[in-house]
């Protein structure tokens, strides 16, 4: 087994933040990104839920692999274990939403469960284990994917929010102009792309 | 061979077994609400129940019928409650229902409102007489081509304490491609004094999911629920002329409200006028009882108007829209200068176009009391 890469963990969170953003550099996580995205309030509750999906799942599922999978010789058996784990954290997620806030678990509707199929979940931890980060490095990297993609739903809700008031042409409303509003942003973001390394 | 064969499969199981686990104890912590009060209308009755349940369901349970047309599923807006404690917000799910009105007095759908907390509400004081009865279709009969008297005989024993004029809710089970019971308002057509019955006129609906399946399913001896009685649409009790309008199955109440009248020996304590509209003679009904008390109670006219009458009808009656009918009764044919009440229920584009006659000859809305059909 290779030994984890030397990246400082506070390296590691602001790179997965700003300048290898989850959504943004490796495109993961787009279905409800484009669906959540048309009003800040949900916006706001789908990226806190799942930032702490992220979190969570990359370190259950970092020990299940380091301590279960590993020593067993059954890494073959890493993506059903994974998308487990990541169903489990999101089922009881769903039962935490719905006990504090009963309006954000009705607007996030459909979507708080389908956090389970987030590619950008499975992203996270197949990148973990891909990477070989240590603990330390998979809880930063998670955390920061999660607020990467946090800050990145956050934008287009705003953007979305002008662009709603702006002159668009009919066959772009909706979906269309989004995709280009993304296209913009990724572009944006890849202005950051190099000046931290994550592997 | 390799030992992977065995621990793989047990590995797997091992993992999801514990996820399971901790998923079945996250549900009994976080979906405990422990016992909740609902302390209903400032007091006057307090409930304890286990919380986590929707109001509407936990009030059901506790014998408190708030009316729902659609059983909870929030569909139907019916199942209003005010809410006199902090709930938080109102859902997604229930705005649409409620108007600025109702949102500024936080009035919520109480098939929506989850209980956590302790909670207090208000609810109309009649409700707390209203109960469910597990009835027995007695007799189905076709009073016309399309509308059905249905006759419920009650449990041993139990009677409702109605006053002629309610509704009460009647409740089908699952059929063909409706997946869950489904509740709809009837007015009773059976007078009080008919203890252990209760009659309905079910008219039918095309793509109506109550009325499809009292026409094509519902069998004498059957088992249906009733939950009763509902509803403000009642005679209010002073000397006034009583103009009734009815129109289709809206004959329920009226036939209710006459039977009461004289059954208490009260019929001729007022005047009473009553129109009916149809279409055609094949969409009257009761005609020889009507007219049995016309004869019979000097103060009682019954007025049936048609509006296309068929040339084998053999029509001797009025003709014309209802509101023509309607209005050239109020302005010719009844006494001048009596205070009139109007009592209407049927259609609602019927209603309306009712009301706005009765408005336009000197009635006030607040002498017009009506039951619009939904």
């Amino acid at each position: 087994m290779n030994s984890a890469p030397i990246i400082a963990p506070l390296t590691l969170l602001f790179a997965s933040i700003f300048t290898s953003n989850i959504l943004l550099a490796n495109f993961l996580g787009m279905c409800s990104f484009i669906a959540i995205s048309k009003d800040m309030d949900s916006a706001n509750g789908l990226g806190m839920a799942v930032t702490v999906v992220l979190v969570l799942t990359a370190a259950i599922n970092w020990v299940v692999l380091h301590f279960i999978l590993v020593p067993l010789g059954l890494e073959f058996l890493q993506y059903i274990v994974f998308i487990m784990v990541i169903a489990a954290v999101v089922q009881i997620l769903e039962m935490v939403i719905d006990r504090v806030s009963q309006s954000l678990y009705m607007a996030l509707g459909i979507f708080l469960p389908l956090i389970t199929v987030n590619c950008a979940v499975l992203g996270v931890v197949l990148f973990m284990q891909i990477r070989n980060y240590a603990f330390v490095q998979a809880l930063a990297f998670g955390l920061g994917s999660g607020l990467g993609w946090w800050l990145a739903i956050m934008l287009l809700a705003a953007m979305r929010r002008k662009i709603d008031k702006a002159p668009v042409p009919a066959g772009l409303q909706g979906p269309g102009i989004t995709m280009i509003t993304i296209g913009m942003m990724a572009m944006a973001f890849i202005g950051f792309s190099g000046m931290l390394k994550v592997q | 061979m390799d030992l992977a064969f065995f621990i793989a499969p047990l590995a797997v199981s091992g993992i999801s077994a514990a996820l399971a686990a901790v998923i079945s104890i996250s549900d009994r912590i976080l979906n405990n609400y422990g016992d909740v009060d609902i302390n209903i209308n400032k007091g006057k009755k307090n409930l304890t129940v286990t919380g986590g349940a929707p109001l509407l369901i936990s009030l059901s349970e506790q014998g408190i019928f708030v009316p729902s047309a659609c059983g909870g599923r929030g569909s139907c807006g019916a199942c209003k409650v005010k809410v006199d404690s902090d709930i938080g917000p109102h859902l997604p799910t229930e705005t649409p229902y409620l108007t600025k009105a109702e949102l500024a007095d936080n009035v919520h759908l109480s098939c929506q409102v989850k209980l956590k907390t302790n909670i207090e509400i208000d609810i109309p004081e009649s409700l707390f007489n209203v109960r469910q009865y597990d009835g027995v279709i007695e007799k189905i009969e076709d009073v016309t081509h399309d509308i059905k008297e249905v006759l419920v005989r009650l449990p041993e024993g139990s009677e409702v304490s109605f006053t002629s004029g309610q509704y009460g809710q009647i409740e089908v089970p699952p059929y063909e491609k409706i997946k869950e019971s489904t509740q709809r308002a009837y007015s009773m057509s059976s007078a009080p004094a008919r203890k252990g019955y209760l009659e309905f006129l079910v008219r039918l609906v095309p793509g109506g999911i109550v009325t499809s399946y009292v026409h094509q399913y519902l069998k004498e001896g059957q088992k249906m629920k009733v939950i009763a009685p509902f509803g403000e649409f009642m005679v209010r009790e002073t000397d006034a002329t009583m103009v009734c309008v009815a129109g289709g199955s809206g004959m329920a109440p009226f036939k209710s409200i006459f039977q009461d009248r004289i059954d208490r020996g009260v019929m001729d304590q007022r005047d009473i006028w009553y129109f009916f509209g149809a279409r055609t003679k094949k969409d009257l009904f009761y005609l020889d009882w009507l007219e049995e008390l016309q004869s019979k109670y000097e103060r009682f006219h019954f007025i049936a108007a048609l509006s296309e009458p068929q040339p084998e009808d053999d029509w001797k009656g009025e003709t014309g829209l209802i509101t023509d009918v309607l209005g050239k009764y109020l302005t010719e044919t009844m006494p001048k200068g009596d205070v009139r009440e109007g009592y209407l229920c049927g259609s609602p584009g019927m209603l309306d176009a009712c009301m706005n006659v009765m408005r336009k000859f000197g009635m006030t809305d607040d002498k017009i009391y009506f039951d619009k059909f939904a």
